[in-house]
C-alpha cells in the first residue's frame, strides 16, 4: 500500500512564474492559496472555523490560540512600531474570538548589523503595549540571520486568551438581518506605513489608529448583547474583512458608502494615490455583527470609550450568498470585491 | 472632504440626471475617453441614472492598456538584467507581457520598484550610481511633463545611469482614428479633462468641424460626468458639434505651458503601436535625438524582440468602444484580474477590471 500523499497534489494555481508573488500576501490570490495549499494539508476544526484565533478545548478551559508575523517596513512610523504592532494585532486577534488576553509569545529575528537602540525601542513599545492591555509576555525566541537575509528585523507573537463558557462568535453565527457596525474611522493604519514608506509628504500626518480594542469586545460582551461575529479589519481592510464573511457564513453583506467613517486626511490621501480606504488596513479598529435591536446600544457601549468613539452602523446582513455590495453616494448600488492582490497606486 | 464632495452630491446628481432625461429624445452614443472616468461612471452607477437612449461606450485612454506588449516584453528583458533597478508606476507590474509580467520578474530575483514619480527614479539613480536606473515612461500628455522632467533633471545632475523606456501615446489621434473608422458608432465625446489641463483646448476644434461630433472636456468626479454628458447631449439634440469646456476649474484653454514646453523641449511626434489597436500615425512621444543618450531602448538593445498577444483577447474592440467588457466570452472566465488575458483586466483605469471589479452582480 503507498503512503498517503501528505499534500493535496495540486496544491496551488501557480500562475505563469511558479514561485511566491507578493500577490499571495494578500485579496483573492492568498484566499486561493489557504485553500489550495494550508488549510487541506492540516485539515481540522479549529483550523475550519477560519477565524482570527483558533478556538480550542484545553481541560475543562476553552482557549483562544493565535499568531502572527510583523514584517512591517518601515518598522517606526506615526502612531505606533513593529513592536506596539506586534502586541496589539496579536491581543486583537484573540479579542474577536470574545477571548481575554492572557499570556503572549514573541520571537524576533535579527538581522545582523540592526542597531541595539532600536531593537531596545521595539522592546520597550512591545512592554508599554502588553502593559496597556493587560497581556503578559511569558516565552520568546531570538534567531540572527546574516546580513541580507533578513529586512532589519520580523517579529512573531503568539496569544492565548480564555473564551467565556457557551460563547461562540464566528461568521456562521452571522444571519440576515443582522447589524453590521464598525468602531471608527477606516484607513488610517495603512495610510500612515504608506506616508512613511514612500516619502509622501502630506500637509496633515495621519498617525496610526494602532490600538487594542480589547476594551470594546469586553464591553459589549459583558453588557449581554448578542454579538455574532466580529473581526479587526487589518490586511485588506474594512472590504476585505466583510467578504471574507459573507463567503464563510454563506450571508450577503450591503453596506451604504455615506454611512463608513474615514478621516479627511486619510480619504485625501487615498484621492491622490488612487487607493480606495476600503481596503486599506486598520489596526485599532473592529467590524461587529449583532443583532439587529441592539445595534443601537451596542453602538451607545462603544462610543462610550476613547477607541471607539467615532463608531457607526455601517449596514446589513442580506440572504444573497457570498456577495458584498455597496450602496454608493449617488444611491446605486455595486460590487463590493475580494481585490486580487494589493491595491496599486494608479498612473494619473 | 473639501473639493471632492462637492461634485459627489446625490441630490445634485439626481438632479442633473432629469435634466438629461428630458434632453434626450432619441438614442446617442457617447464615448469617455479617458479610463479614470470610466471607473468614476462604474463605481459610482453613473450610467445607471441614465435614460435608455443614451449608451456610454467606453474610450482608449487607459495609459497602461494601450501600452504595446512589445513595450512590455523590453521593460521585462530590461527589468531582467542584472545590475538594473528597473522603477515603474505600480500599475504596470501586472500588465502581461508576451511570456510574463513585471511581478513575475521581481519574484525571479529583479529589482523592480514601484515609484510615485519618475523624479524619485532619478533619486535612486543618484543613490546608485553602479546600476543602471531605468524608468518606464508610459502614459498619455498627463504624465509626459513630468517624465520630460526627469530627463531635464538626469541630464543637468549628470547622471549616466539614468535611462527612460519611453512608449507615451497623445490622445487627440486615438479619437481621430476611432472617428475615422468604417461604421463609426460614437456621437460625441466626453474628452479626457486632465489631458486638456496639460495641452489645453486647440487640438480638439479641427476634430468637431471635420468629424460634425461634439467634444465636451470633461472632469472626474460624478458631478463632472453628468454635467458634461448633459453639455454633450444638448449639443446633439441641438444639431451642434463644438467644443465646450466642462473643466473649467482645472482647464485653461491654453493648457500649462511649462508642461508642454517640457514636453516639447524633451520628445518629438511619432507613429505609436496601441495594443490591441495597432498604429495610429502621429500618435506618440518619443526621446528626441538629443536625448538619445537616455533612450533605455538603445541602451540595452531590446529593439528586436518578437511580442505574442493572446488571440483570445478582445481589448482592441473594448478600447474603441466597439464591444463592452461584458460582450467578451473570455470575460470572467478565462480572463480574470488573477489570469489575465490582456492588460484591461488589471490596470486601475482599464475597463474590464472596472466591470469585473464592480458588475459582477444584476443591479437593483
Amino acid at each position: 500500500m503507498s503512503a498517503p500523499d501528505p499534500i493535496p497534489s495540486c496544491p496551488v494555481p501557480l500562475g505563469h512564474a511558479g514561485t511566491v508573488q507578493l500577490a499571495h500576501g494578500g485579496g483573492r490570490v492568498m484566499r486561493d492559496l489557504l485553500e489550495s495549499l494550508f488549510l487541506p494539508a492540516f485539515d481540522n476544526p479549529a483550523l475550519a472555523a477560519r477565524h482570527d484565533s483558533a478556538v480550542v478545548g484545553c481541560g475543562a478551559a476553552r482557549i483562544a490560540f493565535t499568531t502572527d508575523t510583523y514584517v512591517v517596513h518601515p518598522r517606526v512610523f506615526p502612531g505606533g512600531d513593529i513592536g506596539t504592532l506586534a502586541v496589539y494585532g496579536t491581543v486583537n486577534d484573540l479579542a474577536m474570538a470574545g477571548a481575554r488576553p492572557l499570556y503572549l509569545s514573541a520571537s524576533f529575528v535579527l538581522e545582523e548589523g540592526l542597531p541595539l537602540a532600536e531593537l531596545a525601542r521595539v522592546v520597550h513599545s512591545m512592554r508599554a503595549a502588553a502593559d496597556a492591555c493587560s497581556i503578559t509576555l511569558v516565552t520568546g525566541d531570538t534567531k540572527v540571520v546574516d546580513r541580507g537575509k533578513g529586512d532589519g528585523l520580523y517579529v512573531n507573537t503568539a496569544g492565548i486568551g480564555t473564551v467565556p463558557d457557551g460563547l461562540d462568535l464566528g461568521p456562521r453565527r452571522v444571519r440576515p438581518g443582522d447589524a453590521i457596525l464598525v468602531s471608527g474611522d477606516v484607513g488610517r493604519h495603512g495610510i500612515a506605513v504608506l506616508s512613511v514608506r514612500e516619502g509622501l509628504a502630506f500637509e496633515t500626518e495621519v498617525a496610526s489608529d494602532c490600538a487594542s480594542v480589547a476594551p470594546l469586545v469586553e464591553v459589549i460582551l459583558g453588557a449581554g448583547i448578542d454579538v455574532r461575529c466580529l473581526r479587526d479589519p487589518t490586511r485588506g481592510g474594512l472590504a476585505t474583512v466583510l467578504n471574507e464573511i459573507a463567503l464563510d457564513g454563506g450571508v450577503g453583506i450591503e453596506i451604504d458608502e455615506r454611512a463608513v467613517p474615514v478621516d479627511d486626511a486619510v480619504a485625501g490621501a487615498c484621492e491622490l494615490l488612487g487607493l480606495d480606504p476600503l481596503y486599506v488596513a486598520c489596526e485599532g479598529r473592529m467590524v461587529a455583527f449583532v443583532r439587529d435591536d441592539e445595534s443601537e446600544r451596542a453602538l451607545a457601549l462603544m462610543r462610550g470609550h476613547a477607541i471607539g468613539a467615532g463608531a457607526a452602523r455601517i449596514g446589513t446582513v442580506f440572504p444573497a450568498a457570498g456577495t458584498v455590495t455597496l450602496r454608493t453616494r449617488l444611491g446605486s448600488r455595486r460590487l463590493l470585491d475580494l481585490l486580487s492582490g494589493e491595491q496599486l497606486p494608479r498612473i494619473c | 472632504m473639501r473639493y471632492v464632495d462637492e461634485y459627489r452630491d446625490g441630490e445634485t446628481a439626481h438632479r442633473y440626471a432629469a435634466a438629461i432625461r428630458t434632453t434626450v429624445t432619441r438614442p446617442w452614443t457617447l464615448m469617455e475617453v479617458c479610463g479614470g472616468q470610466t471607473h468614476a461612471i462604474v463605481r459610482f452607477g453613473i450610467d445607471e441614472l441614465l435614460p435608455p437612449e443614451l449608451s456610454l461606450v467606453h474610450g482608449p485612454g487607459c495609459p497602461v492598456c494601450v501600452t504595446p506588449v512589445e513595450a512590455l516584453d523590453r521593460a521585462v528583458a530590461i527589468a531582467a538584467r542584472p545590475g538594473v533597478i528597473f522603477c515603474s508606476f505600480g500599475d504596470m507590474l501586472r500588465v502581461p507581457g508576451s511570456e510574463r509580467d513585471l511581478f513575475a520578474v521581481k519574484a525571479a530575483g529583479g529589482d523592480v520598484r514601484v515609484v510615485y514619480s519618475p523624479m524619485d527614479a532619478v533619486g535612486i539613480a543618484a543613490r546608485h550610481r553602479e546600476h543602471q536606473v531605468v524608468f518606464f515612461a508610459v502614459g498619455f500628455e498627463t504624465t509626459a511633463p513630468a517624465n520630460a522632467m526627469a530627463v531635464l533633471a538626469a541630464r543637468a545632475r549628470g547622471l549616466r545611469n539614468f535611462s527612460l523606456l519611453v512608449s507615451h501615446v497623445t490622445v487627440p489621434p486615438a479619437m481621430e482614428a476611432i472617428l475615422a473608422a468604417p461604421g463609426r458608432r460614437v456621437d460625441g465625446f466626453l474628452a479626457a479633462g486632465h489631458v486638456c489641463t496639460v495641452m489645453g483646448l486647440e487640438e480638439y476644434r479641427p476634430l468637431c468641424a471635420r468629424y460634425r461630433v461634439p467634444i465636451v472636456v470633461t472632469g472626474f468626479e460624478p458631478l463632472d460626468l453628468l454635467q458634461g454628458i448633459h453639455m454633450c447631449v444638448r449639443q446633439l439634440e441641438e444639431g451642434r458639434a463644438e467644443l465646450e469646456n466642462q473643466y473649467a476649474r482645472s482647464v485653461a484653454p491654453d493648457g500649462n505651458e511649462a508642461a508642454r514646453s517640457a514636453i516639447r523641449e524633451v520628445f518629438e511626434i511619432v507613429p505609436r503601436a496601441w495594443r490591441g489597436i495597432g498604429t495610429i500615425p502621429a500618435s506618440g512621444l518619443a526621446l528626441r535625438a538629443s536625448y538619445a543618450d537616455l533612450d533605455a531602448e538603445q541602451r540595452f538593445d531590446v529593439t528586436t524582440l518578437h511580442a505574442r498577444e493572446d488571440p483570445e483577447c478582445r481589448s482592441g474592440l473594448v478600447l474603441q468602444g466597439r464591444i463592452k467588457p461584458l460582450d467578451c466570452p473570455a470575460f470572467g472566465a478565462r480572463c480574470t484580474p488573477e489570469h489575465p488575458l490582456g492588460a484591461p483586466m488589471v490596470s486601475a483605469e482599464g475597463a474590464c477590471a472596472a466591470y469585473y471589479r464592480y458588475r459582477r452582480i444584476a443591479t437593483r
